[in-house]
């Protein structure tokens, strides 16, 4: 990424032009590494809550912090990944990506993807600066359930509603701009279905996006107008209902867990192949898959309230609705095993990431099913297996899968290899603590330990300590990333072949390394390969 | 799977278990810190069969995919195996990996609403409790006979703040459990007086949202007397973590001679409260009551010392109502403010030890008002 000289006027003091650039850029690449550099700043933002929270668990009683404060900790860390660190590094990698992966000069729309990056940090300066406000961040949960987050609500809630309408902006802007893009820029002989499968998922995500986060901004303007102008949405004194806050939020929330997962599963389609030197297996069947859980994640809401009241009826269509999403989820991982099968597999870092994104993303899956039968939901439901459920499906998932997609792409990216022996290292402490942190919580939920609370019996305290121990290794691998990932821009080992990894396969890799600032502004052509002529005829 | 690949397994399966026993574990000793409770209910029993099904389906088809994963990795790995395979396609294969899982769950879900449906019939009860939560406690009223009663946390804040040694039931103690009869069908009615509590029981495999202004219900039928503890699982501010769950089960007779407790106990509480405002109480008497009545209830919030916890939980030492007229502070101190933690404690204590914790705040933490609040007073006020 080299300075565009000519578009900034040479008078300007150096630091000045530096701001100005990053400021104003419309480049796609530039703003897709801004979204990264803010996520991954997020992401250590979120984590230190994390630790915060840990650290109070690591014993029974009250340690390091007060109840009220531990519960903006567990608030603000579930907001800050979500909404910081796991959404932005998704987009970051589409900015990047997409356009590179579909043969355009750039996204289709590069002041709106300008705008839709800088409301970010505004958004998470009025969310963070709840902290140091009187009456303290906002306590009820990431899911802030009325009445908890309205009538009970922090004064400080008005800022996290403000902030979560900035978000809610920016994720909307960013997905149009991806879905125009991919719809409208790609290079002669693209046809959607020679897509490769992480655009795929991003068009996809960037429909639940667009369906989803206009939900959320509705359940936080009711709030808004419950907390000042009288009205009475989720205030049951009013005649309101606090369930109808559960619905209206789980509308969003659960396509949302589709949004931070759908192209952890594209980058997992892009890295297997490679590695494993065949072509996806089933790439028809990977798309209509993700189609299918898309459709599905609108109709499954539910599954998050048994407990809150609901008829038999309801009970039922939910439980058989949310387990359907368990034949599609399948298909996906049966096709990445059979991608694998005969192939000629190597075991560079991405591929490790993305093997164990595979593996650990799948037991998530299964205690996701667990959790779907309504008699068992009752005795799992807000406990901690809940925690270790999400845990397994988000870590793996989302971060794992993005941290593959930067050690796969980062050669590309900036014409410097990683360390790969460091890579290593860094995957397999990572997977131990993330097991190490996030199983243990299965047995303690189990054993009927609730999530959120501060304080727990002594019966939890082995399997506490477990947890706390494994999250701190876990914050460590962090540093080690941040580490590998500057020694790689630094110093590491320059790149000089197009074609990074020998099995790549896509329009990236015919671009050089470093990519250059503006690429694809002569569209490819594409040629269809056999395979894909083959499967058009079909 | 080869039968090489069958060995390696069957091998591995046996040195965990040869490794587990040396450690000393038995099945049951096992059971008991990795499975989900067995409860004492036919409904808790029969979850957690749930449980097991769902979760062989999970092993054994973890074991399969895994396997097949790692077999791949080990055969397929390009020193043994340099050149890749050309297939990438097969519509047979899709169709047979999308039906078998299909099957899988239609298997899991008839077991899964069989129970579903029997949890779900609260009719014909024996017994109905109305529990109604608030931040952070539970009442139980029995709709028949008249018996109602808050059920508050017992464990010390010394214990809390790591001061005294914890005990098996830290954190899990209250200070007036339910009391249900054995094999009796007892329904709850769930409710809540502010936010959404959820009322937990693990034994009983009950778990039911008490939301404001909505009547939720649920039931169990408990053969095992003993006592059985959970807590609140939704989020429910401050000190969701300290508000327990007890249920006391007895024998139906030992039952019947609770409720004729509770009866005397109530005439005698009448009649003590007429006794406590027909006289005057002086400082010495009320002080060391009002102390007891502010740590248990009024402390977490508000702190031992009365230094409060910034706006929402506003400090009482130099505060203008408890050194202001003493007609404001009853009126707080009775009726709570509305849409807030501070609750109205006028059902939930007596007029004496109303009183008492009145005079307690306006003549501690700093603050010297030396007026006396009277039972008397109180009861006038309600």
């Amino acid at each position: 990424m080299i300075a565009h000289a000519d578009t900034i006027p040479k008078q300007r003091h150096p630091l000045i032009a530096f701001i100005l650039r990053w400021l104003l850029t419309t480049n796609h690449k530039e703003i897709g590494t801004l979204y990264l550099c803010l996520a991954f700043l997020l992401f250590f933002i979120g984590g230190a809550m994390a630790m915060v929270v840990r650290l109070e668990l690591f014993q029974p009683g009250l340690q390091f912090t007060q109840p009220d404060f531990y519960n903006q900790m567990v608030t603000l860390h579930g907001l800050i990944m979500v909404f910081g660190a796991v959404m932005p590094a998704f987009v970051g990698l589409a900015n990047w990506l997409v356009p590179l992966m579909i043969g355009a000069p750039d996204m289709a729309l590069p002041r709106l993807n300008n705008f839709s990056f800088w409301i970010l940090p505004f958004a998470f300066i009025l969310l963070l600066s709840s902290l140091f406000m009187e009456g303290g961040a906002p306590n009820f949960g990431w899911t802030f359930y009325a009445p908890l987050s309205t009538t009970y609500g922090p004064p400080s809630t008005d800022y996290f509603i403000l902030g979560v309408h900035l978000m809610g902006v920016s994720s909307v802007l960013g997905a149009i701009n991806v879905m125009v893009t991919i719809l409208n820029m790609r290079a002669p002989g693209m046809t959607l279905f020679r897509m490769p499968l992480f655009v795929w998922t991003w068009l996809i995500t960037a429909f639940l996006l667009i369906m989803a986060m206009p939900v959320l901004a509705g359940a936080v303007t009711m709030m808004l107008t419950d907390r000042h102008f009288g009205t009475s949405f989720f205030e049951a004194s009013g005649g309101g209902d606090p369930v109808l806050f559960q619905h209206v939020f789980w509308f969003f929330g659960h396509p949302e867990v589709y949004i931070m997962i759908l192209p952890g599963f594209g980058i997992a389609s892009q890295i297997i192949p490679t590695f494993a030197r065949k072509k996806l297996f089933g790439y028809h069947s990977m798309v209509i898959a993700t189609i299918a859980i898309a459709l599905l994640s609108f109709i499954v809401w539910g599954h998050h309230m048994f407990a809150a009241g609901m008829p038999l009826a309801a009970e039922l269509f939910f439980m058989y609705a949310t387990m359907l999403i368990a034949v599609p989820t399948g298909v996906k991982v049966f096709n990445w095993v059979a991608t694998m099968w005969r192939g000629s597999i190597t075991f560079e870092t991405p591929m490790l990431f993305a093997i164990g994104f595979v593996i650990m993303f799948t037991i998530g899956g299964f205690s996701g099913l667990m959790l779907a039968l309504v008699p068992a939901d009752f005795q799992y439901h807000d406990t901690f297996f809940v925690v270790a459920h999400f845990h397994y499906v988000l870590y793996p998932g989302a971060i794992f899968g993005t941290m593959a997609a930067v050690y796969y792409w980062l050669p590309k990216w900036s014409g410097r290899m990683y360390d790969e022996r460091l890579g290593k290292i860094h995957f397999w402490t990572a997977t131990f603590a993330v097991n190490l942190t996030f199983f243990p919580m299965h047995f303690s939920g189990l054993a009927g330990m609730p999530r959120r609370i501060v304080d727990y019996s002594i019966a939890f305290a082995d399997f506490n300590m477990l947890s706390s121990i494994g999250a701190g290794l876990l914050g460590l691998t962090q540093i080690l990333f941040l580490y590998i990932v500057v020694k790689a821009l630094t110093s590491g080992e320059k790149v000089t072949d197009a074609q990074v990894w020998e099995g790549a396969e896509g329009l990236e890799w015919t671009l050089p390394s470093p990519a250059p600032l503006h690429s694809f502004e002569t569209p490819p052509v594409i040629e269809p390969d056999d395979a894909h002529a083959a499967a058009d005829k079909a | 799977m080869t039968p090489k690949g069958r060995r390696v397994i069957a091998t591995l399966g046996q040195l965990c278990s040869i490794v587990l026993v040396i450690f000393g574990f038995s099945h049951a000793a096992l059971a008991q810190v990795f499975d989900m409770r067995e409860g004492v209910t036919e409904t808790s029993q029969r979850v957690q069969n749930l449980h097991h099904i769902s979760l062989g389906v999970c092993v054994v088809v973890g074991i399969v995919v895994f396997g097949a994963m790692f077999y791949t990795m080990y055969a397929h790995r390009r020193s043994k195996h340099p050149v890749p395979a050309k297939f990438h396609e097969s519509t047979p294969v899709e169709i047979i990996w999308t039906i078998i899982p299909t099957l899988i769950l239609i298997g899991m879900a008839v077991p899964a609403t069989t129970v579903l449906i029997e949890i779900e019939d609260n009719s014909d009860p024996d017994l109905t409790v109305l529990v109604t939560a608030s931040q952070w406690k539970w009442h139980y009223q029995y709709v028949e006979p008249d018996i109602g009663f808050f059920s508050n946390l017992a464990t010390s804040q010394d214990a809390i703040n790591n001061l005294i040694e914890k005990d098996e039931t830290y954190i899990l103690d209250v200070d007036n459990p339910l009391v249900i009869p054995t094999n009796q069908k007892v329904r709850f009615l769930m409710t809540s007086g502010d936010v959404i509590h959820s009322w937990w029981v693990p034994d009983f495999a009950v778990k039911q949202d008490a939301v404001p202004g909505f009547i939720n219900e649920a039931w169990t039928r408990v053969d095992v007397p003993g006592v059985y503890r959970g807590q609140c699982t939704e989020l429910c501010g401050m000190n969701h973590a300290y508000m327990p769950v007890v249920v006391e089960v007895l024998p139906e007779e030992e039952f019947d001679a609770w409720i004729e407790d509770q009866r005397v106990a109530a005439a005698l509480a009448g009649e003590q409260a007429v006794a406590d405002r027909s006289r005057t109480w002086t400082m010495d008497e009320l002080m060391p009551i009002g102390e007891e009545v502010y740590i248990s209830q009024c402390a977490t919030c508000h702190l031992p010392d009365g230094a409060g916890q910034g706006i929402r939980y506003p400090a009482l030492a130099g505060s203008e109502i408890a050194n202001g007229p003493v007609e404001g502070h009853i009126d707080r101190v009775m009726n709570g403010v509305a849409d807030t933690e501070m609750q109205a404690w006028a059902p939930q204590l007596s007029d004496r030890d109303i009183a008492a914790v009145i005079t307690y705040e306006r003549n501690s933490f700093g603050n010297a008002m030396g007026d006396i609040v009277q039972p008397l007073t109180v009861f006038e006020a309600r």
